[in-house]
């Protein structure tokens, strides 16, 4: 599979999900996010990190990227893309996820392993997982409190859209939302970093399989 | 011209930053304070033919990124 990594200046989880995708024998490249175009791709990812610094809200600047357009009419077309962390923060700016990753409710950067239920392991990035699997995932965040409006929300675990939830909600998110899915299926963002946890070494391997899941 | 621009958070969007500031207000001893809320400040520069048309920009600026609509409203003023 052919997969590109959106590095905006400021990202820092890129290496460590292009490590991933090569242990797992994908063809990986980096797309700098200055390329107003990139070559055909089977699946992007935006990766997590601090794009733009975070200035004026999270991912908000990186939105305008020149890459942005390309990304958000692959996404339109269908193509799969993979919102981790400040990616799922530029997914929800630019439109393509409903709502926004507001301040933590504690005000604070919360860095630690928690566990998370698999609520829907029938999109592109799940289906590995199994029905009712509860995994144990790493955060790392100061902006990842997910706010929506009712009717969203609704609409949301009505469609099966909500992916993710945290068991102990940490952030202060609407209905303990760690991460959500487009209509369709084919855009996922998560808070979460499961590029931290693909590997025995980094403590467990239950990010391993969203990947896994991704390449089918 | 000069152009002011507050983004605020809308009403019913927690503020937890507000209610901080609010906490450490009352502990400094202003007990008469309720409802703190926390926004932004954006000055910037315009050039424009008049009011009318450099209303119209900010107004486009805000919607399309001075301001996240789905929490933030946002006011400006131009001197």
């Amino acid at each position: 599979m052919k997969i590109g990594i959106v590095v905006f200046p400021g990202s820092n989880c890129d290496r460590d999900c292009f490590h991933v995708l090569k242990t797992l024998k994908q063809d990986v490249r980096y797309l700098w996010h200055k390329n107003a175009t990139f070559p055909k791709m089977d699946a992007l990812v935006l990766p997590g990190g601090f794009s733009y610094g975070d200035y004026l809200r999270t991912g908000a600047i990186a939105r305008f990227s020149p890459i942005m357009k390309e990304v958000v009419r692959f996404a339109k077309g269908g193509g799969k893309v993979l919102g981790i962390c400040n990616g799922f923060q530029v997914l929800t700016e630019t439109g393509l996820l409903p709502g926004v990753l507001m301040r933590n409710e504690g005000l604070k950067f919360i860095c630690e392993s928690v566990p998370l239920e698999v609520v829907n392991y029938q999109t592109p990035f799940t289906t590995a997982y199994g029905a009712r699997s509860s995994v144990q995932i790493p955060i790392a965040h100061m902006d990842g409190n997910y706010f929506a409006d009712d009717e969203t929300l609704r609409r949301l675990e009505g469609e099966g859209q909500v992916v993710f939830r945290y068991l102990n909600n940490p952030n202060g998110s609407a209905r303990n939302i760690a991460g959500i899915c487009s209509k369709k299926g084919n855009i996922l963002g998560m808070m979460p970093h499961p590029e931290r946890c693909a590997e025995d070494v980094l403590g467990n391997q239950d990010g391993r399989k969203l990947f896994e899941s991704l390449i089918g | 011209m000069k152009v002011n621009v507050y983004v605020t958070l809308k009403q019913g969007v927690l503020d937890p930053q507000g209610k901080a500031v609010g906490h450490a207000l009352d502990t400094l001893g202003f007990k008469n304070v309720a409802n703190v809320r926390i926004g932004k400040l954006i000055e910037l520069e315009i050039a424009a033919k008049n009011k009318t048309q450099a209303k119209e920009e900010v107004k486009e600026m805000c919607e399309k990124l001075l301001a996240n609509t789905v929490i933030e409203s946002y006011q400006f003023e131009i001197e």
